[in-house]
């Protein structure tokens, strides 16, 4: 169909001006060559768009035909002549260039000029009646001076040009020196533009003609003359022009008149114009221009079919449209263009598949083979047309409405059906289906892409390669099972039957029966049944019958594949995945439970219900579970051949399956007791048809069942029986549901634990617990291990804080939160054992602890006897509190709370503890351990807690006395303080715990004076108390100091009223004083007031917080008067 | 009028589909399911743009060289596809908009008879003959 639709090479190449290079001998001169060679090698795409040649100086250039005067008896014979283009791309050229070696200081000037203007002669008569320009170029050996200094060169140059009749502008002079590449460039440049003007006015000249023309005779030529001026723009690469006039020509195409005779020309010169408007578009960057021309395009020519003999000629001619469309579309999107979803090149793509397809449909029906030879030929012309699209045997003959002989013309015709017949049309189809697919893939459709490649699988069908068309079509049928598009799949199955029946390919037979053969697929009962006999018949090592449809000729070639592939000697098993199809079987296998325990049978069921016409006999069924040992337990022979047909009454391996009857099969097994604690999950279900021994296929599914659509995505479970569409829904099948793990769990523990304590837990103390297991098993228990100690996932600081210790009460400062596997003798029945343990909790907060126990025991099940290990644990929630709270007070002397102390003064420490502790807890000590910066006065005294006891909310509080010496710090720490204690409640075995406290630090002051006042604890009336101050100067300097003692009412003294005294530094002054008490009662001391004269007025109350301000004054015993 | 006329289920698979030439069907058929390509991009797009409210009219889907394929999403997701011939000048946007909209009635009318359950294939025989009128006026 070359003749009809194929682009000439001369229409799709870019079009460039021709420049001809005379005078360069490139075969022996070196200079010529490399001159030459810089014209014409790595031509980038930044160099003017020209097409160079080389020719002799004497070639012969075609003849230029003489211009007609007049229009007006001219007759058209065609549109455009098929040599027009080709002439003026390669044999015309826009500027013919005569290359010369002639230096400007050349000593035998004259002859040598003459010969240049021979040489320029002889090319210009070549070149007779064309108005082709003509340069000289000048090759010299010497760089030229800078213009205007070499006067001889003027002279000369005028010269010569005036000797060649040749214009100034049309000289050059290429010296060869360095540059060349650049010389060759502005030479370039210089032909470019000589070139453009040529084209221009070429374009012109054709353009004066139209006012001869008349719209009667001369519409061929306004076609004509329009595509030529537009080539010659382009070849000008002037594209906007171009594509103005091919979009004028065009106009004047759909003007014509067009019938049976001539309208293959004119479609096809309409076809090549419509290229260059779309191609330029889109060149333009104006795609919608190149759209809605194509369209317009094809919207015209598409009903003008032509002869209908030839009618398979305008598919062909569609088809390429199409397929040049989209070659020019993708074209542009590789330049830059992007498309859409709804407007890209596959689209294109497609239709010229589909036109290629009735093109090949057309053929089918129109073209009968023959021998008969017709001659003289009437296609020996094909090739070698004058016009482009004009039938061979009657060239020239445009305008004719008939055909100007009839019988040559019906030879003709069947000459080309001939042709046509000998065209291979689906590797037409196939190339332009697989470029349509790649464009859908890349545009998101994927459903278009499917159906293209089921068209293509068809394709190949139809070329028989059905291997392929077995791999595509295979491909292809998954998502349309899981769309549920079931009458695509069927159709789509029933070719890959065909296919894989004529291959010879048993696994792909058997698998398409197996699904052609389901509810959901809708052909006939009869073709079904057919199909499932085929299947019984394959699986029993029978050949198949043949399927309707085939080619008669590949059928008997596939019949001794069948016979010949499958002798019974050595069998055939292959495995079918059943996830991947909807198979006529459907299978659901469950464990009857979602955990077992270790004494009890495992049980699994199976149901399986097919939908076939027929009731089918299978040979095997078996679970595979991933703990292999146990599939021997899981699997069911049928003894019968698969095309025995009655059906075995009763008995257990009978996989017989009738047509919507469900049928169940029970397996059952104990588990081995290293697998308990696992989870046996079932790998497969693996159904076999066929005899293992000769040939087999095996269906599996992965898991406990399912197929491709009731394992897509879950809708299934909002509305069961819903997806299964108009098929009556089984809700006793869709009730099953497919369970296909199960976890083998411990047998559960019959003992129980039994835990004593006291709650809640004293920080600190050793806490008592008392575990009690007794065994309530029937029989002995042995192997019994307990564990004890914190939960795991506890924080880290319960982890750190929680000492467990089991026998005795110890803590070696190594914290063992969990003490695990402590074993213990066997356990007779109804007998009990009883453990100690302590936990020690060294923070306040919540724990828990687990109790675990775990034994084995012999059970007998189904009369073997089974060693079953059991476990059993608690948990135990324990609260942590602090036993008591310790608050530490410091007093003065004269037990005033005070914050700070005196240098050197003593003052109380007094610790005092609550209790907080819901048990009563024993004190068995207290010690003050002080830091270096602190001392007892006197002696360190013994603890005065000793024995102590505190229920809930009592106190115990001690006191010491302590002094501060005189220290650099500012504030000093004080020591710890430590209680041992215990609870009260428990056994002596228990020892008593330390709970120690910081005490903090205090500040020190230094005062520069102390004063000690030296007094009895009381005084009697009427009894002289003698009173002593000391005054201590604590300083490096003489402190004077002024001191007056107060009257008191209550009190006669003698000593110093008033008086003036200076102490020496760390020395002392001693005052004494007799008091006489005339009062009894608690009474004021008569005030000493002392003043400092260095620190005047700061020490006044610092002084008389040291002085006692009272004292208790007894009366007169009456005893001692009775005495 | 129409050619063929389709139903389209959530999940993308057939709830009913009819064709006037009828020995054709397949061809239909895969038409009404390549259009599925356009409907979901379109139906997605409008789903990035969030809570404006989508037209259910998609219009034009896709045009071949002999026939139109138009679409319609209800808000439940059943898709309606209409395919009209190409050479079939006289209907224009609006009449297609008002088929749809009957046809969205209908299906309406066809889903509240109690006895049919959601997601089946549609056998109304109400259904068909509004079906048929849309079809037949050749």
């Amino acid at each position: 169909m070359s003749w009809a639709s194929d682009l000439p090479e001369e229409l799709l190449c870019r079009p460039m001006g021709l420049v001809v290079l005379t005078g360069l001998d490139v075969t022996y001169n070196a200079i010529h060559k490399t001159i030459w060679d810089s014209f014409c090698n790595n031509r980038r795409p930044d160099r003017v768009p020209l097409n160079f040649k080389v020719l002799a100086a004497d070639h012969e250039y075609p003849k230029c035909r003489s211009k007609r005067t007049s229009y007006e008896w001219y007759i058209p014979k065609g549109i455009v002549k098929s040599n027009w283009l080709k002439k003026h791309l390669s044999l015309v050229p826009a500027v013919v260039v005569i290359f010369f070696d002639l230096d400007w200081d050349e000593q035998m000037w004259k002859e040598k000029q003459v010969e240049c203007a021979c040489k320029v002669k002889i090319v210009r008569d070549s070149l007779s009646g064309r108005s082709t320009k003509v340069a000289v170029v000048l090759i010299q050996r010497n760089a030229p001076l800078p213009p205007g200094e070499d006067m001889v060169a003027a002279e000369r140059a005028a010269s010569l040009c005036n000797a060649c009749e040749l214009s100034a502008k049309s000289l050059f002079v290429l010296p060869h020196t360095d540059h060349l590449l650049g010389y060759t460039i502005r030479l370039e440049n210089a032909f470019y533009e000589l070139s453009q003007s040529y084209y221009h006015g070429e374009a012109r000249k054709i353009k004066t003609h139209k006012e001869f023309l008349n719209k009667t005779t001369h519409q061929l030529l306004f076609v004509r003359h329009q595509f030529k001026i537009a080539f010659y723009n382009e070849m000008k690469q002037d594209s906007h022009t171009a594509l103005k006039h091919y979009k004028l020509s065009y106009g004047h195409i759909l003007e014509l008149r067009m019938h049976d005779t001539n309208l293959l020309e004119i479609k096809i010169i309409a076809g090549y114009i419509n290229y260059k408007v779309c191609r330029l578009s889109f060149q333009h960057n104006a795609p919608l221009d190149a759209i809605a021309q194509f369209r317009k395009h094809i919207d015209f020519f598409k009903s003008r079919d032509g002869q209908p003999e030839l009618a398979f000629e305008h598919s062909a001619w569609m088809s390429k449209q199409f397929q040049m469309f989209a070659d020019l579309f993708d074209e542009a999107i590789k330049m830059g263009l992007t498309a859409i979803q709804t407007q890209h090149p596959g689209i294109y793509y497609q239709q010229a598949a589909n036109h290629a397809v009735a093109r090949k449909q057309l053929c089918q029906g129109l073209c009968h083979s023959s021998n008969q030879v017709i001659s003289p030929d009437p296609l020996e012309l094909l090739d070698k047309l004058d016009y482009y699209g004009q039938r061979p045997w009657r060239q020239g003959h445009h305008l004719s409405v008939e055909p100007p002989d009839i019988l040559r013309e019906r030879d003709g015709i069947q000459a080309l059906q001939q042709v046509e017949l000998k065209v291979d049309h689906s590797w037409l189809i196939i190339p332009l289906l697989s470029s349509a697919v790649a464009q859908f893939k890349k545009y998101k459709s994927p459903r278009m892409k499917r159906y293209l490649m089921v068209q293509m699988g068809e394709e190949y069908y139809h070329a028989k390669d059905y291997n392929k068309a077995l791999t595509l079509l295979s491909r292809v049928t998954w998502d349309y099972r899981a769309e549920r598009w079931w009458s695509l799949l069927t159709s789509i199955l029933s070719t890959l039957l065909r296919c894989a029946y004529l291959v010879g390919n048993i696994q792909e037979y058997v698998t398409v029966c197996l699904e052609l053969t389901t509810k959901y697929i809708q052909c006939s009962p009869e073709e079904k049944t057919r199909i499932q006999m085929n299947l019984v018949r394959v699986m029993a090592c029978d050949p198949p019958e043949a399927e309707p449809g085939c080619n008669m000729e590949c059928v008997e070639t596939a019949k001794p594949l069948w016979k010949v592939n499958h002798s019974p000697d050595e069998p055939c098993v292959f495995t079918i995945e059943m996830q991947n199809i909807v198979p006529f079987v459907e299978c659901k296998a469950m464990f009857t439970e979602t955990s077992f325990t270790a004494d009890c049978p495992i049980v699994i069921k199976v149901y399986l219900r097919t939908s076939c016409p027929f009731p089918i006999r299978f040979s095997s069924l078996a679970v595979l579970l991933n703990e292999q040992d146990y599939n021997v337990h899981c699997k069911v022979t049928d003894g019968q051949p698969i095309n025995s047909g009655d059906e075995i009454e009763a008995d257990a391996g009978d996989l017989y399956l009738v047509p919507n009857q469900i049928r169940c099969y029970t397996f059952s097994f104990l588990v081995q007791k290293e697998d308990v604690g696992k989870s046996i999950e079932m790998n497969g279900v693996a159904l076999s048809l066929g005899s293992q021994t000769t040939r087999c296929a095996v269906l599996h599914w992965v898991g406990g069942g399912g197929d491709a659509v009731s394992s897509t995505p879950g809708q299934l479970h909002h509305h069961p029986g819903v997806i299964r569409g108009h098929i009556e829904s089984n809700p006793e099948w869709d009730n099953l549901t497919i369970l296909s793990s199960t976890k083998i769990e411990t047998r559960p523990a019959r003992v129980n634990i039994e835990v004593l304590h006291e709650a809640p837990v004293l920080v600190n103390e050793f806490y008592y617990m008392k575990i009690n297991i007794s065994n309530n098993e029937e029989k002995p228990i042995n192997q019994i291990s307990v564990s004890v100690g914190l939960q795991e996932g506890e924080d880290s600081a319960a982890e750190q804080s929680t000492h467990v210790n089991d026998g005795s009460a110890e803590f070696d400062g190594q914290v063992v939160n969990c003490r695990t596997d402590v074993t213990l003798p066997p356990l007779k029945p109804g007998d009990k054992h009883c453990k100690d343990v302590y936990i020690k909790c060294l923070q306040a907060g919540n724990r828990k602890i687990d109790v675990k126990v775990s034994y084995c025991v012999d059970v007998s099940t189904e009369g073997a006897s089974l060693s079953c290990s059991c476990c059993k644990d608690v948990t135990l929630d324990l609260n942590v509190v602090e036993p008591f709270n310790i608050a530490v007070n410091l007093a003065s002397m004269k037990f005033d709370k005070i914050t700070s102390v005196h240098a050197d003064a003593p003052f109380l420490l007094i610790p005092t503890l609550t209790s907080s502790s819901p048990w009563p807890i024993t004190i068995e000590g207290s010690t003050l351990q002080l830091s270096p910066f602190l001392s007892f006065e006197g002696d360190q005294p013994d603890t005065q807690l000793k024995g102590v006891s505190l229920k809930k909310d009592e106190q115990a509080s001690e006191c010491c006395c302590l002094v501060a010496p005189p220290s650099m710090q500012p504030t000093v720490a004080m020591g710890t303080y430590t209680v041992n204690w215990k609870r009260k409640s428990t056994s002596d075995t228990i020892p008593y715990v330390e709970t120690s406290i910081e005490l903090g630090n205090v500040a020190v002051e230094h005062i520069p004076i102390l004063i000690k006042a030296d007094i009895e604890a009381y005084g009697t009336v009427r009894t002289c108390l003698p009173v002593t101050y000391t005054l201590y100067n604590k300083t490096a300097y003489a402190q004077e100091l002024h001191l007056t003692m107060d009257t008191s009412e209550a009190f006669m003294f003698s000593g110093h009223k008033q008086m003036h005294l200076r102490i020496l530094p760390s020395s002392s002054y001693k005052l004494e004083y007799n008091m006489y008490p005339l009062v009894a009662g608690y009474v004021t001391l008569p005030k000493l007031q002392l003043n400092m004269l260095r620190y005047p007025g700061t020490m006044k109350d610092i002084i008389q917080s040291m002085l006692p301000s009272h004292i208790f004054i007894k009366p007169i015993g009456k005893a001692a008067t009775a005495s | 009028m129409a050619v063929c006329v389709s139903v389209i289920a959530k999940e993308n698979y057939p709830l009913f589909i009819k064709t006037i030439p009828t020995e054709n069907e397949l061809k239909f058929y895969y038409t009404v399911h390549t259009s599925l390509d356009v409907v979901e991009e379109k139906v997605s797009a409008v789903g990035k743009t969030a809570n404006d409210l989508r037209e259910l009219y998609l219009g034009l889907l896709y045009p071949t060289e002999d026939y139109k394929v138009y679409g319609y999403v209800t808000n439940t997701k059943i898709k309606f596809v209409i395919v009209v011939e190409t050479s079939n000048t006289s209907l224009r946007d609006n009449e297609i908009r008002s088929m749809f909209r009957k046809l969205h009635n209908a299906y309406v009318d066809m889903l509240c008879n109690p006895f049919y359950t959601p997601g089946e294939n549609i056998t109304s025989k109400a259904f068909e003959r509004i079906v048929n009128s849309m079809m037949l006026q050749d």
